[in-house]
């Protein structure tokens, strides 16, 4: 899926260019996005080391355990195939935590740490395992409460109510989760009658 | 007046977990900066991890976008988008945003610079904007961290999610702001 997806993108934009007679454009948007690419992982090292220092402290003290044993019923019906005691539950509640506050640059941490833990119990190593996709629909469609950076953006063009479309936004995430779950659970259901 | 409290919730937001973890674990007797920078390295490393995949990523999406070959799409779907009545305006962004965030944060900008943040457009590109996370992005990040290059069906539901997404920015903008 992924493999056409990226082959897609490439061929097509290269085609294109070819089309249009810049094909020039091409060199120079490859050269200088994978130039930003490592400039956005260097970035990344800093926030990483941070919040995962950070999520260490509050694990050692017991406070991640406490956060999962409180949601652990919602917890294990979303995760069915993890063992309700795994950190990865830990993880995985932090990242949703930080992606519904729109603390975006916290929640990248903790979501990459919880794939790490989720690959421990993962049986084949390299495929995604169930736990992971669902993790992965529940991530990219998660409710966000502050939209934090676009009310920033709409004050800065002074808009006459910069947070008119906190409302909308809630509402349209919360139906982009419900749709990424169903189709994450109808798929995880048709696998399983396959397999048997 | 939802502002301010808007705002002053941001700028306490990390502040105040910087604050309380750390007490909470030193209460507890955990060796605070001991287990900090044991945390740290791991997150080093993560980050490093992930520089492959997301060149990979990065360098297709760059080529795509710059190439004109995003706006050839946006004009293959012009049949479908006049049906659900979105503006030609916001095509590139609705293509782009499962693919690239900064991306769409910078062209959501334009709009709003171009047609006012309280224009139709404007709304609908701030919604859409505060709507859905960067699926690929999510994808090549979170999977590269642990090697899983076979993602099976989590691009599907992933992208259902921002169609979805799109569709319910669409339909409560015209409601409400129409």
């Amino acid at each position: 899926m992924l493999n056409l997806i990226w082959l897609f993108l490439l061929v097509s934009g290269i085609l294109v260019a070819a089309w249009h007679g810049n094909i020039e454009v091409v060199t120079s948007a490859a050269l200088q996005a994978a130039r930003d690419a490592v400039e956005v992982c260097l970035n990344l090292v800093g926030i990483m080391a941070l919040w995962l220092g950070i999520m260490k402290i509050a694990e050692s003290g017991g406070l991640v355990n406490a956060l999962a044993r409180l949601l652990r019923p919602l917890m294990v019906w979303l995760f069915p195939s993890v063992p309700p005691d795994h950190p990865a539950m830990g993880a995985i509640i932090l990242n949703l935590s930080a992606n519904v506050l729109g603390l975006g640059n916290a929640a990248t941490p903790f979501g990459m740490k919880a794939m790490q833990h989720l690959d421990q119990i993962n049986p084949r190593p390299g495929v995604a395992s169930e736990a992971m996709c669902t993790f992965l629909a529940m991530n990219t469609s998660c409710i966000t409460l502050l939209p934090a950076t676009i009310i920033g953006v709409r004050a800065s063009f002074n808009s006459a109510n910069p947070t008119e479309i906190v409302g909308p936004c809630i509402l349209a995430t919360a139906s982009a989760m419900v749709v990424g779950m169903s189709v994450d659970y109808w798929f995880r259901r048709r696998n399983r009658r396959r397999r048997r | 007046m939802l502002v301010n409290v808007l705002n002053v919730i941001s700028q306490w937001a990390i502040p105040l977990l910087l604050l309380i973890i750390p007490l909470y674990g030193f209460i507890k007797k955990v060796p605070v900066y001991e287990k900090f920078v044991e945390g740290a390295e791991e997150g080093f490393r993560t980050a490093v991890r992930i520089i492959p995949f997301l060149v990979g990523m990065m360098v297709a999406i760059s080529v795509f976008r710059a190439s004109g070959a995003m706006m050839v799409l946006g004009s293959l779907l012009k049949p479908i988008t006049d049906l659900i009545a979105a503006p030609a305006e916001i095509m590139p962004l609705a293509i782009m945003r499962p693919l690239s965030g900064s991306a769409v944060l910078g062209m959501a900008a334009e709009l709003m610079k171009f047609h006012g943040p309280d224009s139709f457009i404007g709304r609908l590109a701030s919604i859409m904007q505060g709507t859905t996370d960067t699926t690929f992005f999510v994808l090549t990040v979170y999977f590269g961290s642990i090697g899983v290059t076979r993602y099976r069906y989590s691009v599907v539901s992933g992208l259902s999610a921002d169609i979805t997404g799109f569709l319910v920015s669409l339909y409560l903008c015209h409601r409400l702001f129409g």
